[in-house]
């Protein structure tokens, strides 16, 4: 029999039947849909998580000063003076893989402006900071290199403070004082929110390094050195060569602990991604029951569909219709019937997938994947569950099928 | 033996629960001429019916042989069995057998698609079928919509649309009115003398047996006249 007229035939019986057809097909669309929604909403976590880490900084290595050994005795993290602006300098000449580098000189102090005052974290940095934080301005500008030579008393405000500091009002040309030390506010950056583990980082002041060092704190060493790899495969190159011009340029002698420590967030996105990853799993497994239950749903209709129409068969066997050819009739019915299920859930899936994008400001994007396994999948159930009734019509006897009533 | 239709002491026992037999024919010869139009006639449980089921192919018999056209069928697997339903017989059965909320016209169609006939011929053939038995004007009604005496027509047309060498027609005129009767069994004989189809046909009322030119009667599952 052609098919083409053989999905004729199946169209009309599953049109027939209108009521129950669809509450047939129901089961597939719940469980596609489920399917689709499920998968592309773990996926939306896991790039929002991404983005969320990746906002920390782009390709961000993050080099500490570290424990020192002296006699036997390690001293601890941060205890050491021993990262120097040369370090950094050295750092950006040296390193090939590594991009953008800018000292961190960090200190908290009060800052007051007229009546208001406020006490916040003070970060001293290089103007290559607001790349590698990827941190544009909401106002103003930010400062230059001839400020970081001049150490100049300009500063660059997170919203927070100047939320505190000046409510509505434009900071932007204010004179601020920290330490009774006026700056001029030169910008203002634009709110960068929570870090992924609470910190707010818009409650902070930046001022140049140089400046933080001579006028705030009276120090030649630096908290931190921030720096960028060209990009995320090189972070861990970065990483290595950062560690060995470090060690030669602080004379650490082979098998001594490092004095510094480099880190990155690679292994912070890593582990969300595997977090992520099994979410996703879960969540596609789950809907992959509800899947499963849908064709057990159009099994039972077929049976029932196969015993209603046992004259049908008989007739059709009677006029010449072979085992096979009423073996495609009703397996094809089956398949027909979980594909446009599938069809109807793969877009509701992606309607329902749109929908909470927008709710929850996720980026939710649709998992191609998702729609071919899920598409793969409900022709799989139609023709697994369609096999047995369908093989159960084409066993008929013929002589029994027509005196059915 | 160039007889169209051979039947060799056929058997056929069936078994109720597996323990029960009950013994349906009893060793029933038959020889049929092509072209013939034979009526079987009997009382019910005579083993009519299950002889008509063996010749239609639609079941095989227990003991025996059996030959339609040379074909030896007793021993076909349902595939080919299958086959010759389509290709060498048409059946009328007494409660008409279309498919329900079908057009005639599709009816009459159903022998061509299992034929694999294209469906531009198929759809003429078709027509032509239904023209034939008096319907064209009624061939796109569903078959619910249509009189017994009409569906009874389509499903002759149904029967021969195939160009048979055999129809064999169960009770055709079992569920219709005297009048409608004649005028079904008019066509059957239309059939019969125009195209040369072999028709056997079972009735049990005499009236309807008489359109055929041989009368063999059952009874208790063997043949006891045949005139």
């Amino acid at each position: 029999m052609e098919l083409l007229f053989t999905i004729r035939v199946a169209l009309r019986a599953i049109m027939r039947n209108k009521l129950r057809s669809l509450l047939t097909v129901l089961g597939v669309v719940i469980g596609v849909c489920a399917v689709i929604t499920m998968v592309n909403i773990g996926s939306g976590a896991q790039i929002s998580i991404e983005n969320a880490i990746s906002g920390l900084g782009t390709n961000m290595l993050i080099i500490f000063p570290g424990s020192m050994t002296k006699g036997g005795m390690r001293t601890g993290f941060g205890t050491v003076t021993t990262l120097i602006d040369e370090d950094a300098q050295a750092i950006r000449d040296e390193c090939p893989t590594v991009q953008l580098v800018s000292p961190i000189v960090n200190t908290a102090a009060q800052v007051v402006y007229q009546n208001q005052n406020w006490g916040t974290s003070i970060m001293g940095t290089d103007p290559e900071f607001q790349r590698i934080k990827n941190w544009p301005l909401a106002r103003g500008e930010f400062f230059t290199i001839q400020d970081v030579k001049a150490s100049t008393k300009v500063c660059v405000l997170g919203k927070t403070v100047a939320e505190k500091l000046f409510g509505t009002q434009n900071p932007v040309g204010q004179i601020v004082r920290v330490k009774r030390i006026p700056f001029r506010v030169i910008g203002l950056l634009t709110e960068k929110g929570q870090t992924t583990f609470g910190q707010d980082q818009d409650d902070t002041v930046v001022i140049p390094y140089t400046t933080a060092q001579k006028r705030l704190m009276g120090i030649t060493y630096l908290s931190m050195i921030m720096a960028s790899a060209v990009s995320n495969e090189r972070i861990p190159d970065a990483q290595k060569q950062i560690t060995t011009l470090l060690r030669q340029r602080h004379h650490i002698p082979k098998g001594e602990d490092d004095d510094f420590t480099v880190r990155n967030l690679a292994d912070l996105t890593a582990t969300f991604t595997i977090i992520t990853g099994i979410l996703t799993l879960l969540l596609g497994s789950i809907a992959s029951i509800s899947l499963l239950v849908g064709g057990i749903g159009i099994m039972n209709i077929m049976l029932v569909s196969v015993t209603e129409r046992t004259r049908e068969i008989g007739i059709r066997m009677s006029v010449g219709a072979k085992p096979n050819d009423i073996l495609l009739q009703f397996l094809l019915e089956a398949v027909l019937l979980s594909l446009i299920g599938g069809g109807v859930g793969i877009v509701l899936g992606i309607g329902l997938t749109a929908i909470i994008a927008y709710i929850a400001e996720w980026p939710t994007p649709i998992s191609f994947t998702a729609i071919l396994v899920s598409s793969l999948f409900a022709a799989g159930v139609g023709i697994f569950f369609g096999l047995y009734p369908a093989r159960k019509a084409s066993r008929m006897n013929p002589i029994e099928a027509l005196r059915y009533e | 033996m160039n007889n169209f239709i051979c039947a060799d002491e056929l058997h056929k026992i069936y078994s109720l629960d597996g323990q029960t037999e009950v013994y349906a024919l009893r060793g029933v010869s038959l020889q049929v001429a092509q072209g013939e139009f034979v009526a079987i006639m009997g009382p019910s449980g005579s083993g009519k019916s299950t002889f008509m089921n063996l010749l239609g192919c639609l079941d095989t018999p227990t003991r025996g042989t059996l030959s339609i056209e040379g074909i030896e069928v007793s021993s076909l697997t349902p595939n080919q069995l299958a086959e010759i339903r389509n290709k060498k017989i048409g059946f009328v059965f007494q409660n008409f057998n279309l498919l329900a909320r079908t057009s005639a016209l599709e009816n009459v169609e159903l022998p061509l698609i299992y034929n694999r006939v294209p469906a531009a011929e198929r759809r003429q053939r078709s027509a032509e079928a239904l023209e034939r038995v008096g319907l064209k004007d009624r061939m796109h009604n569903l078959s619910n919509q249509l009189s017994g005496g009409e569906q009874q027509r389509v499903a002759i047309a149904r029967a021969m649309v195939n160009a048979p060498a055999l129809i064999l027609a169960d009770e055709p005129t079992g569920n219709l009115d005297t009048i409608t009767s004649v005028e079904i069994m008019n066509i059957v004989k239309e059939l019969n003398e125009a195209s040369g189809i072999t028709i056997i046909l079972v009735t049990h009322e005499p009236d309807i047996a008489k359109f055929a030119k041989r009368q063999v009667h059952f009874r208790d599952g063997i043949i006891i006249r045949d005139e």
